[in-house]
């Protein structure tokens, strides 16, 4: 295809990703180095009977003319990013020199809001995926034995937890889990314990987190696990068997082999996923006991008082740091793939 | 099939226990809302036995008849739910077709140029369909406050169809690779520009991958709730972010039925998407692993 040909096909959709992706990113880092300014404070002299006293206020008229003036704020270097609220460089420090043992330690820092809120995205992303694959194969197998008139609806029933809207399929299982819900009540009832409630401790609410992204993503998994094991390649199978290799070492040498590829495409899709977990902490009201760096993002946009993009702008930064660390191994083999192409 | 994978009987009863679980738990919890929709709260919620959820004594109580209709009466028409309605059609319909046409032309140019550009724009696409939508979000606001568009369902719409367009350019690109060049070759050679070919030979024969990569399109602008929920002011609201705000009021007695009746309201239509493009949306998450 000519140079001319492909500018003249691809322009659009290179346009849209260069200004509402490409653009936001750097914008996205201008902001993170730059932070709300200060309310502006005037020292009045009041004068009344019994002498002068000295007050000082706050000058709205002033402060609204320069937040209108510099809507990014006053320039603030890479402060927002070290401060308490982000990686906490000088609270970890102090920690560090004065934590007494490694239990007293973690849980300080885990008490930093940050790293409370990767610490949970990481244990979501890294349980949720292998979760969901398992799940996912295991009732791919169980599809593939059935007659094929009842996979048709199996397979529907099957895709709804993934196509639901993640806030809505969140709201649902959130109502059903509700002490007074068919799920929490029946919890309740099972342990014998009337106070039994999964928003109250952190442990049950990551736990009922889990278990959500699991029922969320364990479809997708299974449909491109199900869709590999009909392109199982039939003429290997067969000569396995007739060089009479048993049931495990067909699976082992031609069945896994084949699904290998398909592995990796499912876990890294999952990895994306899992790792911008936001909705179901919205849904399952859990911020108190789990956060994510979405939802931090997400808190700092909506704040009640006024919005801090400095803040929001930093932790998008951190994450998407994060995103491109986790995407590091594919980036590097496509890269390796290309280039062995190439030469 | 199932004999040459071999199926051992234990293997084949341990299966077939997970599948029936497995259905339950995939099923039973839109089952169960959809009833308990018609239910008052009392009953949905009740605090004596889940069996009030079937059953409805508070429901005969309070209305007269054992399914009620309050919780949409509420939704739709007290708090205007038909009008979020109304803006998720919108856009709907204009993130799928325009990001269709963007689409369609951007991942044919990628699936016919092997070009060290193509390359690059494919990779940058990848990193781009990882970033969370949230992060981007966080970039859009005071852009959009100081150039005066924010609120407004365009602004939300064409957010979208970028945030849309790697996912929708790597899923053609990927379609359109399993199309042979010859044809449009062949095409060109006959007399045809590049635009002709794509449109008179090729467009004809990508009719499938085209119906597959839309319903993703459609099913990412129907779900969202980053973008929407930031982007948009509260009389455009969309569907779901209009839910989260209903959450947010339903402390006083009965108004909780609202968000249930608006929850299954939103839900049900994915529901019927899926059973009229089961084949399609099967088809279009193995695209990307069995072809590249």
């Amino acid at each position: 295809m000519r140079h001319r040909d492909f500018a003249a096909f691809i322009w659009p959709s290179a346009l849209a990703m260069l200004l509402f992706i490409a653009l936001p990113i750097v914008s996205v880092f201008v902001q993170s180095m730059f932070v709300e300014h200060e309310q502006v404070l005037v020292t009045v002299e009041n004068c009344g009977p019994f002498g002068c006293t000295d007050e000082t206020k706050v000058d709205t008229e002033a402060t609204r003319v320069l937040r209108e003036e510099e809507p990014l704020g006053r320039f603030n270097a890479f402060g927002t990013y070290l401060n308490r609220s982000h990686l906490a460089v000088e609270e970890i420090a102090e920690i560090l020199e004065s934590g007494n043992g490694f239990v007293d330690v973690v849980t300080r820092i885990y008490n930093l809001p940050f790293y409370k809120a990767l610490s949970f995205t990481l244990v979501y992303t890294f349980l949720v995926t292998p979760l969901a694959m398992i799940a996912g194969f295991a009732v791919a197998l169980g599809v593939n034995s059935v007659p094929r008139l009842f996979r048709g609806p199996i397979i529907f029933l099957s895709l709804l937890p993934y196509i639901v809207t993640p806030l809505l399929g969140s709201l649902i299982l959130f109502w059903m889990i509700n002490s007074d819900g068919i799920i929490g009540a029946t919890l309740q009832w099972l342990f014998n314990d009337p106070e039994l409630s999964l928003k109250a401790s952190p442990v049950l609410s990551w736990l009922t987190l889990i278990t959500y992204g699991t029922w969320h993503m364990a479809p997708f998994a299974f449909v491109v696990f199900y869709a590999g094991l009909q392109t199982l390649p039939m003429d290997t199978l067969e000569s396995a068997m007739i060089d009479g290799a048993n049931r495990w070492e067909r699976i082992r040498y031609v069945v896994m082999p084949h699904l290998t590829p398909l592995a990796t495409f499912v876990g890294l899709v999952l990895l994306m996923d899992n790792f911008r977990v936001f909705e179901p902490i919205i849904g399952f009201s859990s911020e108190a006991n789990a956060t994510s760096l979405s939802w931090l993002i997400y808190n700092d946009l909506t704040g009640q008082v006024n919005q801090l993009f400095g803040s929001a702008a930093a932790t998008s930064i951190l994450t998407m740091i994060g995103v491109i660390i986790l995407l590091s191994p594919v980036l590097v083999r496509t890269w390796r793939d290309f280039k062995r192409k190439a030469r | 099939m199932t004999r040459s994978i071999g199926y051992s009987r234990p293997l084949a009863i341990f299966t077939g226990v997970i599948l029936v679980v497995w259905l339950i738990v995939a099923a039973f919890p839109f089952i169960w809302t959809v009833w308990g929709s018609f239910k008052v709260q009392a009953d949905f919620f009740s605090r004596v036995s889940f069996w009030n959820a079937i059953t409805g004594p508070a429901t005969v109580r309070q209305t007269g008849e054992a399914l009620t209709l309050d919780g949409y009466r509420g939704a739709w028409i007290e708090r205007e739910f038909y009008h979020s309605v109304w803006n998720t059609t919108i856009v709907t319909i204009c993130v799928t077709s325009i990001s269709l046409l963007f689409g369609t032309l951007g991942g044919y140019a990628l699936s016919r140029s092997s070009r060290n550009y193509t390359f690059w724009i494919l990779i940058a696409a990848l990193v781009f369909r990882a970033m969370p939508h949230i992060t981007l979000v966080s970039g859009f606001l005071l852009p959009f406050f100081q150039l005066n568009i924010w609120g407004y369902l365009p602004t939300a719409i064409i957010v979208l169809v970028a945030i849309n367009q790697p996912f929708t350019i790597w899923m053609l690109h990927s379609f359109f690779k399993s199309i042979p060049k010859d044809l449009d070759e062949s095409a060109m050679v006959d007399g045809c520009t590049r635009f002709q070919a794509f449109r008179l030979a090729i467009m004809p024969v990508m009719w499938p991958g085209v119906i597959t990569t839309g319903l993703f399109s459609f099913l990412l602008a129907y779900n969202d709730f980053s973008v929407t929920a930031l982007l948009l002011s509260q009389e455009n609201q969309t569907m779901v972010p209009k839910i989260n705000s209903f959450l947010g009021t339903i402390q006083t007695e009965g108004t909780i039925m609202y968000a249930v009746a608006a929850t299954v309201s939103a839900t049900v239509p994915l529901f019927i998407l899926v059973m009229f493009f089961q084949r399609q949306i099967v088809s279009g998450l193995t695209a990307g692993a069995v072809k590249g």
